[in-house]
């Protein structure tokens, strides 16, 4: 399809005229139509907009525009604790808010310089991979619905209305689930818990089977997914792609791997890796790993450590409250933690984690009081998206919408 | 997939140390990472030469932080490179003064676009060879850098960006 | 606008009334303006667990002409503000606005530069739906109590005259031409 695109093009004329900046109103060259892909856009991508120049159906140049949904976590960031920012960091990436949690909790204990209990990083790690499997359920899911295909998604989301059951049990919200403390867990996890999850893993790898079905050997799936919005691996490190875009482009990069955090050091999984970094590979790419997240999930739910399941040094966690009613050094710790907060030595770090879409990187500075003097958040969609110009320019614009979905750009991680 | 050697970032600082003596102003190791903090003037010589000789071929992440207040130099921006064939990590800082301006890196990665234009909108810092010097983030119509530390959380009055469309507060009813 | 432009001044429409606001209750088809977190939980709404169809918002549109109900889900900024504002005025009558979650309703936990603390300071809200997000259940009770109030409307209502004076105003401010 592109090459017939690519010989009437050269017939027309020159586009360097289209700048960059929108700042000076220039005149567009004949045959071009300027068109805002508007940041009211269906519910599901969230608020990106996009001022494409167009001739015919083909995309001659594409500015992104952001900032729609500045929700302003850096600056809020240094007004909060260290426990309290993760009530922030819930509500950056939406649709797999435990794995921000768990992010900032590792970079947070790191720059403490405190460990948590192994039944606590145990849990930990069985709630990430299951959010893991929710977030490449939406991005899969609508990518199906994007071409077309709403069925696969109407499959798909009953299994994460069960994942948020699990976490609105164990925290006791479904999606801002603040779910672990610097330390550890604030509650232990309630009794169904492993049933629960031996229940979902029962049913779901049948559910991902009979969604690959529809999908991976379809004719048309397979024309509008394969080789559209390629990138090669040299590109994509230019760019600072990570996660599964840099997967599927070839390059085997897993923070859990190359910086193992919590337990991902002693379970045994693979990282799949893509061909040519299209559509179709990334799709590829995210099928496998929640595959794989079933099966660290499977090693780990049987053998959950006994123990504590927060570290019992009650200078950095709460103590329980049973305890800061009747004993008075409890309750001494208790008031001193709420009313002064955690010292924290002074210093600066930067600790990344593997988020869903990427590495989800922390860079704390630190002065020596109880709440961070900045913090700068290394945001993994917006060092992929402003790639986007250079993946649909020279393509229609229906590609552009599902090379769109498929990078899975969050909007409320992008701006903030 | 290969975890850090540990010895590596000892071999790394000592390199750098020793070829480039007087031309930085410090250079540790920062528990996981090593550190190299120098003057702007030789930023883009030692980014080219962390890419071509030692395998840093991703721009991880690029940053400024506000010392207002705290140090005699304002703004530090922060860089953090990575090697994906050895996974290897490094960071440098570039103290800059209030109104100085930075070279942009552009040239050696092209994701150095939009986070220079993130800390030209939120900080102020201006970047020398841009191809796009404009806000990101903020509306167009912006004044201000919020995130320095002079500037407060609430804002100060962004009404003007909305004034035409705002709609008129409805007067309380007096008691008669 | 439909039958409230055959009126007139001297007409009080009781029964009329009834049946209209039956049939435009029974029917609101929702417009999801989905921002943040809170579209994630309308996604939930919108599928088969928490079936919104079943209160007659069979359709979503994302098409303003085409839509009765606008749901604002989300975090709105001082960016955002203007775009919001000219959807809702590219609505056509009668329409209502249902306000989820606390970003929409006060700003919620964002008291900063960049939000907007509240819609209901460019544009008039119907119902207010706290939580952050809400549950599903309460968007389905915020839709129920919609309803009961749309019943309780009267085709005479004067707001109808209001707004459309409102766009008048703001259309001969502008400088907009309009091609003849």
């Amino acid at each position: 399809m592109q090459e017939n695109n690519s010989e009437k093009r050269a017939v027309l004329k020159d586009y360097s005229v289209l700048r960059e900046s929108l700042a000076d109103v220039d005149v567009l060259p004949e045959g071009i139509m300027r068109l805002n892909l508007g940041p009211a856009h269906p519910a599901t991508h969230g608020i990106l907009q996009n001022i494409i120049d167009i001739d015919g159906e083909t995309i001659v140049k594409a500015r992104p525009v952001i900032g729609y949904v500045h929700r302003t976590f850096e600056k809020l960031g240094e007004s909060y604790t260290y426990n309290q920012f993760l009530t922030c960091v819930d509500r950056m990436n939406y649709v797999s808010p435990p794995m921000n949690n768990i992010a900032w909790v590792v970079a947070a204990e790191e720059i403490i310089k405190i460990k948590a209990p192994p039944r606590a990083q145990v849990i930990r790690t069985i709630i990430n991979e299951l959010s893991r499997i929710s977030d490449h359920i939406i991005c899969n899911g609508i990518l199906g619905v994007d071409l077309g295909a709403y069925t696969g998604l109407l499959y798909l989301f009953h299994f994460r209305e069960k994942i948020y059951d699990i976490l609105e049990k164990m925290t006791g919200a479904r999606l801002t689930t603040t779910f672990t403390r610097i330390g550890g867990l604030e509650l232990d996890i309630y009794p169904d818990f492993v049933k629960d999850v031996k229940a979902f893993l029962k049913e779901y790898p049948k559910v991902l089977k009979d969604f690959n079905a529809l999908l991976i050997k379809n004719r048309i799936f397979i024309d509008r997914t394969r080789g559209i919005g390629a990138i090669s691996a040299e590109n994509a490190i230019q760019w600072g792609y990570t996660g599964p875009n840099l997967r599927a482009a070839g390059v085997a990069y897993d923070v859990r791997k190359a910086y193992p955090y919590l337990v991902y050091d002693q379970v045994d999984f693979d990282i799949p890796v893509g061909v040519d970094g299209s559509n179709y590979d990334r799709f590829l790419v995210r099928i496998e790993e929640m595959e794989q997240s079933v099966k660290i999930i499977t090693q780990l739910i049987d053998n959950i450590p006994d123990g504590p399941f927060k570290k019992e040094d009650y200078h950095f966690s709460l103590p329980p409250k049973n305890e800061v009613f009747s004993s008075m050094e409890q309750m001494i710790y208790h008031f001193k933690q709420v009313m002064h907060g955690i010292s924290v030595p002074q210093g600066e770090y930067y600790s990344g984690a593997e988020a869903a879409n990427g590495e989800l990187g922390f860079y704390v500075v630190s002065d020596g009081t109880d709440k961070p003097y900045r913090i700068h958040v290394r945001r993994p969609c917006f060092w992929y998206y402003q790639s986007f110009p250079e993946l649909v320019e020279g393509g229609l614009i229906a590609d552009a919408i599902s090379t769109m979905s498929s990078l899975n750009v969050i909007a409320g991680e992008l701006d903030g | 997939m290969r975890h850090l050697d540990s010895s590596a970032n000892t071999s790394l600082l000592k390199t750098i140390q020793s070829e480039w003596s007087g031309k930085i102003i410090r250079a540790e190791e920062n528990r996981n990472m090593v550190v190299v903090e120098l003057d702007k003037s030789q930023l883009v010589a030692l980014m080219g030469y962390l890419k071509d000789k030692h395998g840093f071929d991703m721009l991880m992440d690029l940053t400024a932080v506000d010392f207002l207040g705290k140090r005699d130099i304002r703004f530090e921006m922060v860089y953090m490179l990575f090697a994906t064939k050895n996974l290897q990590r490094v960071r440098v800082k570039v103290p800059l003064g209030e109104g100085e301006k930075v070279p942009s890196l552009i040239d050696l990665w092209k994701g150095a676009n939009w986070p220079e234009r993130e800390v030209f909108d939120l900080m102020g810092i201006e970047f020398e060879n841009h191809p796009l010097m404009e806000r990101l983030i903020m509306p167009d119509g912006y004044i201000g850098n919020p995130l320095r530390k002079d500037f407060p959380l609430k804002g100060r009055g962004e009404d003007y960006l909305i004034e035409s469309i705002l709609l008129p507060v409805k007067q309380e009813l007096k008691a008669k | 606008m439909g039958v409230e432009k055959y009126l007139g001044d001297s007409i009080f429409a009781t029964s009329l009334s009834s049946v209209a606001n039956w049939a435009r209750k029974g029917s609101l088809w929702p417009y999801p303006y989905g921002t943040a977190c809170c579209s994630i939980e309308f996604m939930s709404v919108m599928c088969s667990d928490f079936d919104i169809a079943r209160f007659g918002a069979e359709r979503p549109s994302f098409s303003p002409r085409q839509a009765d109900l606008l749901l604002v889900l989300g975090t709105i900024t001082y960016k955002m503000a203007p775009v919001l504002w000219r959807v809702y005025h590219t609505m056509s009558e009668p329409k209502w606005v249902i306000c989820v979650g606390a970003c929409a309703s006060s700003g919620g936990m964002f008291d900063s530069y960049a939000v907007l603390q509240g819609i209901d300071r460019i544009i008039p809200v119907d119902m207010y739906v706290p939580g952050c997000p809400p549950r599903p259940e309460m968007m389905l009770d915020a839709l129920i109590k919609l309803q009961k109030k749309i019943q309780k409307e009267s085709l005479n209502d004067p707001k109808y005259q209001e707004r459309s004076d409102y766009l008048q105003r703001i259309f001969e401010e502008s400088d907009i031409e309009v091609k003849k």
